[in-house]
Order: structure tokens, then sequence, then C-alpha cells
């Protein structure tokens, strides 16, 4: 009981000083509550934070690879085209070189060769020149010709009137006119009498046809075959002394035609050439050579010989000549082909 | 009365009657006593005298009536119109060859003046009997009836297609090849009238063989000959590709050429007509030709006669030269430029240089190459004369002024472009300005040489719309000069710094 009652009477003072000491840590309480919110919530902001820390971290890390990742592949495309298209543009360098040669022999050989050209107008001018000579030399040819023609007749004219008038001639008893006595020399004209023979009385025109006849052969073959005029010998020859004998006997014998035996008479192709003959009657009768053809195009025949200029192994373009469309048979529809 | 004096009568009436008809044929021979004899009506005497018993009578008839019909186409129609050629005609089949001479005069005189009078003579069925008298031995019958044949056929289509339905072609081809000249030339020119007028008359005459015939006749030395078989050639050649190929093919290149040095001025014109029509058809004819030397040939020919005759072989030169750059550069490599010109600037007659202003300018079309060698022999200055001129006829202007156009629009070659700046009309200095300023801005020393001549002076000068072509050109001329040059040239700039003097106020110090 003592204690009880010493409990009871510190129990007001418990009281009090529970009441005091709750109070005091009361205010101590909010102080140190609030400082223990302080120190936890920093201590749980310090572990947020490196929890966060953390993450951006493994964020950083990820995104680091991702990026490297895609930044490789976009790398590696850039990459492929870059080399791609260093490749086509070699390509086409390439081909652009062997175009550029191709062409430029295709245009000098088979289009346009300026060197051929060059020659070809070279030898124009060559031929020009070569015919300009040729027909220099012709007109002066034919004027040389025809002067001596000139010339010819001249003569021939004065020829023939000293002929006509020979009569002219000066005689021993009488000089001509041309032959006058004051002169030192005769006149040429006198000279020319002097040589020209008197025109016969009558004279006739005989012109001798050229006939290609067997006997004619004789006459102008050489001089070893006998002799053969037409004209006949003069009569009135006076008969040679001695033992000669009758001269017309002599002249028969002489002047004897020829007679062929039938196999020389005729020429050997003597049935060719009537064969040929008549062809060339009929021929001359033909107004039209061509045979008759009865379809209209059968001499539709010649076949188009291009120019050895545009031609050539590698052919012309069949594209506007041969076909006029661009034909995609991979595109039709059905089976044309 | 006794017999004697009976038949003496007769005798006396025949004489009368022989006489007269040979004074009538005499006094028809003079051009003056034609009216007098048509006044005293001697178709009508003549005629039943060409019915007579005495042959002799009516050959001289015969002979009277083709005179009188020659002279004019009065007298030929009187002849139709008094029913004398049927006479004719069927007396031709019968009679002897002086008769037969003398009738084919009578129709040649008489079918020679009109078409219409042409065609009374085919009526009357004289085709007929004149290809039969082609037959005939004598060969004046037969150059009398090519002769009459030919006249018929000159006229036109319809009547050379009566004369070779008649069958008249493969006898006129037999015709030439026999050895008398005069009825060479005769058959020669009726082919030739035969063939000028289409085609298919020409592929007539070439089917019966007449070209290798011609073609051998060139080398006969008589020209009048040989006009005439050139002037076939030529005729058969100008109808189309084909026959003119057939031509060439008779191997007459090079021997046409010996033609064009004759002495007879018209085998020369016939030559260069045949070789022009040859020419004309395609270029690689024209190569031939040019080949062959041709071209060479004719500019001689052109250089050594004058007038008419020249025309053919100035047109084969222009025709070569249409075809192709490379055979302009041919003719002008042959010295054709120079000729031309000089026909140019010398011929009286307008169609003439008409044809020569056409061949340079198809000369000059080409590439600058071609425009220059036309241009360095001065004809510019001559063709633009001949455009400015008032007495040229205008085929003669137009055919310049296109000369003009198309040797500017190629002509680089700088000295001779510059007087036209100075005198000429504003549609071809268009074409000149805008040839300087192609030329201009890449050649310095041509610059040079522009400002030095005065040439930059006159462009300055030039008035043209703003925005028109010219002063496009002018605005790209001056581009190629400096501000100061330009503006120094200017018109009016002395008046602008005189100005600039007066304004200008000394500074005071």
């Amino acid at each position: 009981m003592a204690t009880l009652a010493r409990l009871q009477a510190r129990s007001k003072f418990v009281a009090q000083q529970y009441y005091f000491r709750n109070s005091v840590v009361d205010i101590f309480r909010k102080k140190e509550y609030d400082a223990a919110v302080k120190i936890q919530s920093w201590f749980r902001g310090c572990q947020v934070r490196a929890h966060i820390r953390n993450l951006h971290r493994v964020a950083t890390i990820i995104q680091k690879w991702w990026r490297s990742y895609s930044g490789r592949q976009e790398y590696q495309l850039i990459v492929k085209f870059a080399s791609c298209a260093m490749k086509m543009n070699l390509y086409n360098a390439m081909a652009v070189r062997i175009q550029r040669r191709w062409r430029g022999y295709r245009i000098r050989k088979y289009c346009f060769n300026y060197f051929y050209l060059k020659e070809y107008l070279k030898a124009v001018s060559e031929t020009n020149d070569a015919i300009r000579e040729a027909l220099e030399e012709f007109a002066e040819m034919k004027e040389r010709e025809e002067k001596k023609a000139d010339l010819e007749r001249e003569e021939k004219k004065r020829d023939y009137q000293a002929r006509k008038t020979h009569y002219l001639l000066s005689t021993k008893q009488i000089p001509g006119i041309y032959n006058s006595p004051f002169r030192k020399d005769p006149d040429p004209w006198e000279l020319r009498l002097q040589k020209a023979k008197p025109l016969t009385y009558q004279r006739s025109k005989v012109k001798q046809k050229r006939c290609i006849s067997l006997s004619s052969w004789l006459a102008c073959t050489s001089a070893r075959s006998f002799p053969r005029s037409e004209i006949l010998p003069p009569i009135d020859r006076k008969q040679c002394q001695g033992p000669f004998r009758d001269i017309t006997e002599v002249l028969e014998q002489r002047y004897k035609p020829l007679e062929p035996t039938l196999w020389v008479a005729e020429p050997i192709s003597e049935l060719k050439v009537a064969r040929e003959e008549f062809r060339r009657q009929e021929w001359m009768r033909d107004v039209n050579d061509n045979m008759f053809l009865p379809f209209s195009s059968y001499h539709k025949n010649k076949k188009y010989t291009p120019l050895m200029h545009s031609s050539s192994k590698y052919g012309p373009n069949s594209y506007g000549s041969q076909h006029f469309r661009d034909e995609n048979p991979k595109k039709w529809i059905c089976d044309k082909g | 009365m006794s017999q004697r004096q009976v038949l003496q009568v007769f005798e006396q009436y025949q004489k009368a009657r022989t006489q007269f008809v040979q004074m009538v044929a005499e006094l028809a021979t003079r051009p003056q006593n034609i009216e007098t004899l048509q006044n005293a009506g001697v178709m009508s005497l003549l005629r039943p005298l060409l019915l007579d018993v005495v042959p002799t009578i009516q050959q001289t008839a015969a002979l009277a009536l083709g005179r009188l019909a020659n002279y004019n186409d009065d007298l030929a129609e009187a002849v139709v119109k008094g029913d004398i050629l049927p006479q004719l005609v069927y007396s031709l089949a019968e009679q002897n060859r002086f008769y037969k001479k003398a009738a084919a005069f009578v129709l040649r005189a008489v079918g020679k003046h009109s078409p219409q009078l042409a065609q009374a003579i085919v009526d009357c069925g004289a085709l007929d009997t004149l290809v039969i008298c082609l037959e005939d031995f004598d060969p004046g019958v037969k150059e009398a009836a090519a002769w009459a044949l030919g006249y018929i056929a000159r006229h036109n289509a319809e009547l050379s297609q009566a004369v070779v339905d008649a069958g008249a072609v493969p006898l006129l081809v037999l015709c030439i090849q026999e050895p008398e000249i005069a009825l060479k030339r005769i058959a020669a020119s009726a082919l030739s009238d035969i063939s000028k007028h289409s085609p298919e008359l020409a592929q007539t005459v070439v089917d019966a063989g007449a070209i290798a015939h011609l073609a051998q006749m060139i080398l006969n030395p008589d020209s009048k000959l040989k006009r005439q078989v050139l002037s076939v050639l030529s005729q058969i050649a100008k109808h189309s590709v084909d026959l003119a190929e057939m031509v060439v093919e008779a191997e007459i290149f090079p021997v046409v050429l010996t033609c064009l040095k004759d002495k007879d001025e018209y085998v020369k014109k016939n030559a260069s007509t045949l070789i022009r029509e040859i020419a004309k058809h395609t270029p690689e004819l024209s190569q031939l030709i040019v080949n062959a030397g041709g071209v060479a040939a004719v500019i001689d020919c052109i250089g050594s006669c004058k007038g008419n005759i020249r025309l053919p072989g100035i047109m084969m030169l222009g025709y070569v030269a249409a075809h192709s750059e490379n055979l302009a550069m041919a003719v002008i490599i042959s010295k054709g430029v120079p000729q031309l010109s000089v026909c140019l600037s010398e011929e009286p007659e307008d169609h003439i240089k008409a044809a020569a202003a056409w061949a340079l300018g198809q000369i000059g079309r080409h590439t600058p190459e071609h425009a220059r060698a036309v241009a360095v022999t001065n004809t510019l200055p001559v063709l633009l004369s001949l455009y400015m001129s008032t007495e040229s006829s205008e085929d003669l202007q137009v055919k310049s002024k296109k000369a003009i156009k198309s040797i500017l629009q190629k002509c680089t070659y700088l000295p001779a472009l510059e007087p036209f700046l100075y005198d000429a009309p504003p549609n071809i200095l268009k074409h000149v300005v805008g040839q300087f300023s192609k030329v201009l801005p890449h050649d310095s020393k041509a610059r040079r040489l522009f400002v030095t001549s005065g040439g930059l002076k006159k462009v300055q000068e030039i008035k043209a719309e703003p925005g028109s072509l010219l002063q496009e050109y002018i605005n790209s001329i001056n581009n190629c000069y400096p501000e100061e040059i330009v503006r120094y040239y200017s018109p009016g700039y002395s008046d602008t710094l005189l100005q600039r003097v007066d304004s200008y106020q000394p500074l005071t110090h």
C-alpha cells in the first residue's frame, strides 16, 4: 500500500510530469517528427534519385545501343547506295567510253567520213581537170581537122580551076597571061597550070558501089591474088611482036572469075546465119522486146540495191522501213505470234 | 479534022496545064506572091489538077499546094476545107515516089500550123498511109513521111498518141538506122516530138529500142543530127527516173561531154539540156554526172557561150547543188561559183539572171562553208542590187531575195556581210544583224574588226522596235562590248559630251 500511496502521491506529479513530458516531447515530437520526416524524405529522395539515375543510365544504355544499331543500319544503307552509285557511275563512264568510240567509228565509217569526203572532192577535181584537158584536146583536134578539110577543099577547087583553064598555059610561041615576059618569075598559077592535067571531054562520074559479094572479095585481097578490074582493057591495043598467045585468050585466062566449089561458096555457118537473120527480122517487127507476162507483178522483180555508202554489215535500221510500230510481244494478250 | 489536029488540041491543053502548074509552084516560093495567088483563087484551080491524068502535073500541083499551105494557116485551112486531103491520102497509097514526096509535103505543111488542122489530117486517115510511106524504099519518101508525122505529133499528146497507135515508132527507129543523114535527122526530130509529151509515149519510144541507136549517133560528126539526137534523149530522160536511168545506161557519159565542146551553139544547148534533165531527178544520177566530170564540162560550156544557150547549163548546176551538200561542194570546187556570178552580172535577160540567182542560192544554202564560197566572190551585193532594182522582173526579184536569204542564214564570213549593214532593206537587215550576233560573241578578232570598220556605229544607228527580233540581236551584239564603247558609238554621244562640258562647274579652291 505504500507504493500505492506513493504512486498516488506521485500520480499527480506523474500526471503532470507525464503531461509535461508529453507536451515537452510534443514540442520536440513535431520537431523530431519533422526532422525524421525530412531525413526520411531526403533519404527517400536520394533513393528515388538513385533509382531514377539508374533508370536513366539503363535507358541511356538501351538507347545508345539502339541508336548505334539503327545508325549502323542507315550507314550500311548509305554505303550500299553509295557503292551502287559508284559502280553505276563507273559502268556508265566505261559505257560512255565504249559508245563514244563506237559512235565515232560508225559515223566515220558508215555515215560520214570527213577524210573520204576530202578524198572524193580531190578526186572530183582531178577528174574535172582531166576532162577539161581531154575536151580541150578534142576541140583542138576538131579545129585542126576542120582547117585541114578547108585547106584540102581549097586545094581541090584550085586544082579543078587549073584543069579547066589549062588552055591558058603558055606555049613556046605565045607566053600565056600568067607568064608575062616582063616578070622575073612566072606566076605560081602558071606552074599550077603546067602541072594540071586537062579535063577530058564528058567525064562520066562512075561511082562504084562497094558490094560485099564473093566476086569482089578477090579484088580487095593482097597483091598476090589475081588482079581483077571492073574496067575492060582498051580494044585497039596493037598486037605485040613475037610468039605470044592470042591476047583475048590471055586476058580471058587472066581475068577469069572465081568459080568456087559449092562447099566454098556457102559459108560454113550458113544455117546459123540464116537463123540469126530470121530472128533479127522478127525482132525488128516486134514493138516490145519483153516477153508477155500474164500477171502485172511479174516484172516487179527488181531487187532494190541500196547505196553502198549507207548499207553495211550492221544493216539499215528496220524500224521505219520494215515495221512502223513498236511491238511488245510480252504485252500481247493472246498469242498472235 | 485529021487525027493529028485533034491530038494537037489536047497537047496544047496539056502544055498549058503543065506550064500553069509549074509557074504557080515557082511563084509560091516567094512570099509576096502568095497573097495575090490566094486572091486569084488558086486553090480551087489546083484542086482538079491533082486528079490530072499526067503524073507530072499531079506532082507539081501537089508541090504548089504544099508551098502555099506552108506559108500561113489560112491557106492550110483552105486546103482542108476544100476536101483536098482525102484525095491526097488516097493517091498517096498508089502513086510513084515523087508524088508521095509532094503529097507528104502538103500534109506536113497543113499539119504544122495548129492542132485542129493536124487533127483534120488524122481524121481523114492520113496516118496509116504516112506510116506505109515510112516503109518505102526511097529515102526521100521516108524523109517526107517522117517529117509530116513529126509535125503532126508536135502539137499535143493526143495527136502523138494517134501517131504512135498508127505504128510509126518502130519504123522511125528503123529510119534512124538508115545511112542517109537527112533521113536520120528528120526521124530523130519526129521521135523527139513524139516523146516530149508524156512518160507513156517516151516509154513507147524506148521500148522500140531507140536509145541504143541514138546513143551511137551522138558520135556522128554532123551537127544538125547531133542536135536532134540530143533533143530526143533529153525529151525521153525528162519524164521520170527510170527513163533517165535507161538513157544513162546507154553509156552516153562521157561521150556527151564532147558535144559540149561542139562549134554549133544548139548542139551545146541540147547537150546541156540533156545533162540537166538527167541530173534533176535524183542525187544518185547527179553523183554519176559529177563523177564523170560533167560539172566541169558544163561550167566550161557556160563560159564559152552567151544568152539563152547558157540557160540549161546554169539550171543544171542549180539542180546538182540542190540535192545535197556534198554535191554542192563538188560544184564549188569545180569553180562553178565565179562562172555563175559572171553570168549573173553580165547577162542582159532577166530570166537567165533569175536562173543564175536561183543556182547560187542552191549552192550557198547548205553550210557556212558553202555560203562563204559564194560570198567570197562578191555576188551578194549584185544579188542585193537585183532585188532592190525596180527594173527587175518579179520573178527575178523573188529568186534573188530567196537566194540572199538562204545564203545569209548560213553566212559567217563577216567581210561580205558588212556592206549589207549599210544598204540593205529592213527584212534583210534583220538576217544580217542576226548573223553578226551569232558570230561576234565567239571571235575576238572579228569583234575588233567590227568596231574599227564602223559596223558597231552602224548597228547603233539602226532603229528597231523594242521586243522585236532585230532588237534582240542588237542587244546581243551590244553585250559583246564594254558599255563605254557602246555608249561611245551610240548616236548623239558627242552632243551629250558637249552638254556635260556646258554643265560642268570647275572646282574653285
